[in-house]
């Protein structure tokens, strides 16, 4: 009986419980391969690097699971971060708040669009895509945005609790645990679900479906303003160009994580697992790079990334197929 | 005593279409009431408007004699109106209690939902329907009939004055059905009122008390059931005199006597990956076969086998003496096989088009010369299809989706008619049609077998079977359990051959010739089920 | 009975009452056409110099890329997908073509080679298509996640082929693609009206072309009418991705070189931006030849506009955003509240 509730969970999960072992397997050879893959510095900066992407899928994560997408996470990721950039001289709190404010405003725009003016979720969007880069390069006026150093605000993206977990990451796993919450514990988070499900029907079953989209919308938005806080802090600059291509990532990350890309199934812990996941081995490919067997230039990351997407679906259709027909 | 529900005078437009023309219904508290019509009488749109899914163009609603309305279905349940829909309206990925909880979970005193709770309270709702499963697994592991329950469990955990059940047992088995009634006599005796939407005349008997009848958008009369004979009450929903409709029967198919002897498909030990274990049939040029049971029988796995849907596994089907074995239903389309399916709107129309092409879809192969389709011909054959068929339509480029079904359901018997099958089969071809339209599609369908054409049909009305149909044969569990000869067929013979179904599965084809039932073989399907 | 009456309750008992009537082909491209009209009036009152043949042929030859893009879009559209892939395989066409003719067999004999590269690269172009139209007819895979891998592994690839380097060449026969003219108008305006008329005689006239919108319609019901429907998305998917290439080589012949980053980025912005303004439904169904010409048209004139009359380039991101979101909006079905 506790082994076929045990095989049931592991069935239920197959995919988390898979993406799991993989990432234990790839941080092993990591260890293995390479000397300082393993040194305090690689770590932290590791994690901090990749804070933002976690957040982004965090968000991304949320969305799809009430059956939509949000392609505008990169860019407005990037324009975050040049009102933080642009908010910095005032402190670490006020250009913090400036980010995650001006991302919470792009996922409200999103939210109104999808939920009031039932615009496609891709398509708006894809729309505040485009607004929001023409909106970052305007006020930046096409350049970087340097931060002021002397505020601390670059002491987010840049300094660590004890060497080891930078305070970025540190954050980002606050921000998990809260959504988690939400997501398996609210009735709010159940009506997400439900959503994703079948919108029609949690309309029917009396459930607040349009504010639930709205509330993943923004928290996506809210995701993206603090991962562009983030940007902006550690790399000592507000970067208006950044971003293209990062609501790929953040999609990747969702999908390895098993959530379905329909809707109405989906986990955070996979899904953080699934970005740290895909961060490592562009870690471990550097360290390759590093000892020199091979060289693949920056070019390269963009095809493995795709390929890796390709895999991941290739073994979602495997599932779904052996599932139907079993 | 004042009314629990008294819509008054209510009138629903979409744009320029009046769906609600004048509508009333008057509930009285504890009181299980019917709501019928034909299709297209506006008994779902009153619904949704009692439930707050479509806004009232004008009109007035009293519950307890307090004026309200309903900005939409969250407010109407928390009034106390829970409402069981048609289509079912639940999150199959989402566990059992959550579809049943979900709005109202139990909360910790900390805002995180108390599962534990929420598991018990679903578990001991369900036990009372008499259902018992782990209510922990996504919905969707359950089948469609334990779905209904739940969703019915839904409607009676929360504290309601009024569950509306649009026609609740249309994916109920006879037992499931029985122990529904059960449920709507408790909701009755605890003073919970139910509104029951259905087109079995025998279950509105058996379980309302009055009716409200409607036609064309607007209530006709409401009735006290224990007070109407039957006939006045189909009279009275098609508008009618009550003598014409006795007269004719409600079916409009006549005489049975063919001499047909040519076998046209014989199928032989049938299995197929989605459900059909062991089917035999045969026929013959110019008959109609009907195939007879219970939902999830196999009757439909049957067609899909024989249009190249589902790939049979084993035995063997023979189509005018030759072997037949379609992969696509494009190899059934081009041996003479045709499939009216049984749901019109996902598998049959496709709305935004036209008549005319959703006539000429699965023709257009011989309609059209090196890829280029010929428009006169392609006009000709709409033309005298609309005018032999008696569609009712503007014109031929009219969107299918404007018409009503029973028109819908006429272009695409044209369209099967006009690949001149050898075989037309036809799943459920009068279900949610009014029934002037059920009697022109079955004198379509008498008239093409007139000629020579063979069918085989479906159908869960048995007087469409047995008034029908040359032969019945009856469907259990994915077997061919017996067959059943006409003339001389009754629907009470009918009842009793599928009731009894599972009691004579042994060999395949065999013709009911008064032997004793046998006993149950093993339930050899256990071992191939999935 | 009245029919009217009926209707509200045939198909989509939930759907069909809150849904508007779409508007009939003839009167949106009517409105787009008036839309086309007022921006050049607009523009001859406005911009400098805007009434000249000049202005013209400029137009003429920015458009014919998203014109091109934007029918094989259409097609994808009409089947209920979508092919966010198409920029992409611009860069890889426009980056294979020059490899090839410039490479040692490239300049031992010119012209073949460059007509053995423009069909090399067109090639290709239709295998991502057909990968694409694999992944999304017979995989089941949605057509935003099928389409994706190619939109981040096709740019890349074409960059990691010509190694993030400009490729500049000279190669008169080549550069015909872009700078060619025929009776006055650049070569490849000419090309977007065979182009366009021949797909809209497809979809009028030919069984495929039923086939596709049927498809769109209701794939399932589609199926049962003995539509080839996976044959059918594959052919849309492949048309696209071909259609796309073609745009790839435009793009590189009209600047006589080849930059693996820019070519065709956010072309498929401007493709389903096009056929979105131009009528198609992002649902499938419908495939509005005229109108995504139209709309291709309006969206390069929108630009134009601004530029010329020095607006940043940034803005007119935004303002494209706001076309897109506008032309979505007016074609969605309007709640019954």
């Amino acid at each position: 009986m506790i082994t076929i509730a045990w095989r049931q969970r592991l069935a239920d999960n197959g995919q988390a419980t898979g993406v799991c072992v993989i990432l234990l397997a790839l941080v092993c050879l990591g260890l293995l391969r390479y000397d300082n893959f393993g040194s305090a510095y690689n770590l932290s900066s590791f994690l901090n690097y990749n804070a933002m992407f976690v957040l982004i899928s965090l968000g991304m994560c949320l969305v799809i699971i009430t059956g939509g997408i949000d392609l505008s996470v990169g860019t407005v990721a990037a324009l975050s971060s040049v009102t933080a950039a642009y908010a910095s001289p005032l402190g670490l709190v006020p250009a913090l708040l400036a980010g995650l404010a001006t991302g919470l405003a792009a996922g409200l725009v999103n939210a109104l669009m999808i939920t009031r003016l039932h615009i496609p979720p891709f398509i708006a969007t894809l729309a505040s895509l485009l607004a929001a880069k023409g909106t970052a390069l305007i006020i930046s006026g096409n350049q970087t945005v340097p931060v002021d150093w002397a505020s601390g605000f670059t002491r987010l993206g840049m300094e660590s609790i004890g060497g080891l977990l930078p305070w970025s990451f540190a954050i980002t796993l606050v921000v998990g645990a809260g959504l988690w919450w939400l997501l398996e514990q609210r009735p709010i988070g159940r009506t997400m679900l439900a959503v994703g499900d079948n919108e029609e029907a949690a309309h029917l079953m009396g459930l607040p479906a349009r504010k639930a989209k709205t509330l993943a919308y923004l928290i996506s938005g809210g995701c993206a303003g603090l991962s562009g806080v983030f940007l902006a802090s550690g790399f000592g600059a507000g970067q208006p160009l950044e971003g293209l291509g990062w609501e790929l990532t953040a999609i990747a990350a969702v999908v390895v994580g098993g959530t379905l890309l329909t809707g109405g199934k989906g986990s955070l812990v996979a899904t953080l697992i699934g970005a740290l996941m895909l961060g490592l081995i562009f870690n471990l490919l550097n360290f390759e790079n590093g000892l020199g067997t091979f060289n693949l230039s920056a070019y390269w990351q963009m095809v493995i990334r795709g390929a890796f997407l390709f895999v991941v679906i290739a073994i979602q259709v495997q599932i779904t197929r052996t599932r139907n027909s079993g | 005593m004042t009314a629990l529900i008294d819509m008054r005078d209510i009138h629903k437009r979409f744009g320029g279409t009046v769906a609600l023309d004048g509508a009333s219904l008057t509930i009285a508290p504890g009181e299980v009431h019917a709501l019928i019509g034909q299709n297209g009488a506006g008994k779902s749109t009153l619904i949704k408007v009692l439930t707050g899914v479509y806004a009232l163009t004008s009109g007035e609603i009293l519950l307890d004699g307090q004026p309200i309305t309903f900005s939409g279905p969250r407010r109407a349940q928390q009034a106390g109106v829970a409402t069981i829909y048609q289509e079912l309206n639940l999150v199959p990925l989402r566990s059992v209690t959550e579809n049943m909880m979900m709005g109202f979970e139990p909360l910790h005193w900390w805002g995180g939902i108390d599962w534990p709770r929420a598991h018990r309270r679903a578990r001991s709702v369900l036990g009372e329907l008499g259902v018992d499963i782990d209510v922990r697994r996504p919905l969707s592991e359950y089948s469609t009939a334990i779905q209904q329950l739940v969703a019915i469990g839904r409607a009676v955990s929360q504290r309601v004055k009024l569950v509306i059940m649009d026609e609740p047992t249309s994916s109920l088995d006879e037992r499931e059905v029985a122990r529904l009634f059960e449920v709507i006599r408790l909701l009755k005796s605890q003073g919970t009122s139910v509104l029951f939407v259905s087109h079995f005349l025998e279950e509105l008997y058996a379980v309302c008390d009055c009716a409200t009848i409607m036609r064309n958008g607007a209530t006709v009369e409401q009735r006290t059931l224990s007070e109407t004979p039957r006939l006045e009450l189909v009279a009275s929903m098609l508008g009618r005199a009550a003598a014409d409709i006795q007269a004719s029967g409600t079916t409009s198919f006549r005489d049975l006597s063919i001499d047909a002897d040519e076998t046209l498909l014989e199928v032989e030990d049938l299995a197929t990956t989605k459900g059909l274990r062991q089917a035999s049939l045969e026929v013959r040029q110019g008959e109609m076969v009907g195939l007879g049971g219970l939902l999830g029988a196999g009757r439909s796995e049957v067609a899909r086998a024989l249009f190249g849907l589902d790939r049979a596994t084993q035995g063997e089907m023979r189509l005018a003496g030759r072997a037949y074995a379609p992969r696509h239903t494009r190899d059934a389309i081009a041996a003479g096989v045709a499939l009216l399916s049984e749901d019109r709107k996902v598998e049959g129309i496709i709305p935004g088009m036209s008549v005319r092409e959703n006539m000429t879809l699965p023709l257009l192969g011989s309609l059209s010369r090196r890829g280029v389709i010929q428009r006169r011909r392609e006009r000709e054959l709409a033309e005298h299809f609309i005018e032999a068929l008696q569609i009712k339509t503007a014109s031929m480029e009219q969107p299918i989706g404007q018409l009503s079904g029973g028109n819908q359901q006429k272009v695409l018997l044209a369209r099967w008619l006009a690949t001149h099958p050898r075989l037309l089969i036809l799943d459920e071809p009068t279900r949610g049609v009014d029934i002037g339209a059920k009697r022109e599609i079955q004198r379509i369908v008498q008239d093409y077998q007139a000629r020579g054409g063979a069918v085989l049909m479906i159908s869960s009305e048995f007087e469409e079977l047995a008034e029908g149909a040359q032969r019945v044969v009856i469907m259990h569990e994915g077997h061919a359990t017996r067959v059943l000869d006409n003339p001389g067929l009754t629907e009470d013979a009918l009842v009793t051959a599928i009731a009894t179904a599972q009691h004579d599965r042994g060999d395949g084809d065999r013709h009911d010739d008064g032997a004793p039932p046998q006993a149950a073989p093993l339930p050899d399907h256990q071992e191939t089920a999935p | 009975m009245t029919s009217l009456r009926s209707s509200s309750q045939g198909v989509g008992q939930s759907a069909s009452p809150r849904r508007r009537r779409s508007m009939p082909a003839n009167s949106r491209s009517l409105t787009l056409l008036v839309a086309l009209l007022s921006l050049i009036l607009l523009n001859a009152a406005i911009t400098p110099n805007f009434l000249e043949w000049q202005t013209l042929s400029v137009n003429i030859s920015q458009v014919s890329t998203i014109a091109i893009v934007a029918l094989g879009m259409t097609l994808v559209i009409a089947t209920g997908g979508i092919d966010l892939s198409v920029g992409a395989v611009m860069a890889l066409a426009g980056a294979l073509a020059p490899l090839i003719f410039l490479s040692e067999f490239g300049q031992q004999a010119p012209l073949a080679m460059t007509l053995v590269a423009i069909v090399v690269a067109l090639a290709i172009a239709m295998a991502c298509g057909l990968f694409n139209g694999m992944l999304v007819s017979r995989f089941g895979v949605q057509p935003i996640i099928a389409t994706l891998v190619l939109f981040i592994t096709g740019r890349g690839l074409a960059q990691v082929l010509t190694n993030g380097n400009l490729q500049t060449f000279d190669n008169p026969a080549f550069e015909f693609l872009g700078a060619g003219r025929l009776l006055g108008l650049p070569f490849q305006g000419w090309l977007v009206a065979v182009i366009a008329l021949l797909v809209a005689w497809v979809i009028a006239r030919t069984r495929y072309g039923r086939y596709l919108l049927a498809t769109g319609g209701n794939p399932q019901a589609a199926r049962m009418a003995g539509v080839p429907v996976t044959r059918v998305k594959l052919a849309a998917y492949t048309s696209c991705a071909l259609l796309a290439g073609l745009a790839g080589l435009i793009t590189v012949a009209i600047n006589s070189a080849s930059d693996a980053a820019k070519n065709g980025s956010l072309m498929e912005l401007d493709a389903i931006a096009a056929a979105v303004v131009g009528g198609a439904l992002l649902k499938g169904g419908k495939a509005p030849i005229a109108g995504v010409i139209l709309g291709a048209a309006i969206i390069q004139l929108v630009r134009y506009t601004l530029l010329a009359n020095g607006v940043a380039d940034e803005v007119a991101l935004v303002v494209k955003a706001a076309i897109i979101v506008l032309a979505v909006y007016l074609q969605m079905p309007r709640g019954a509240h």
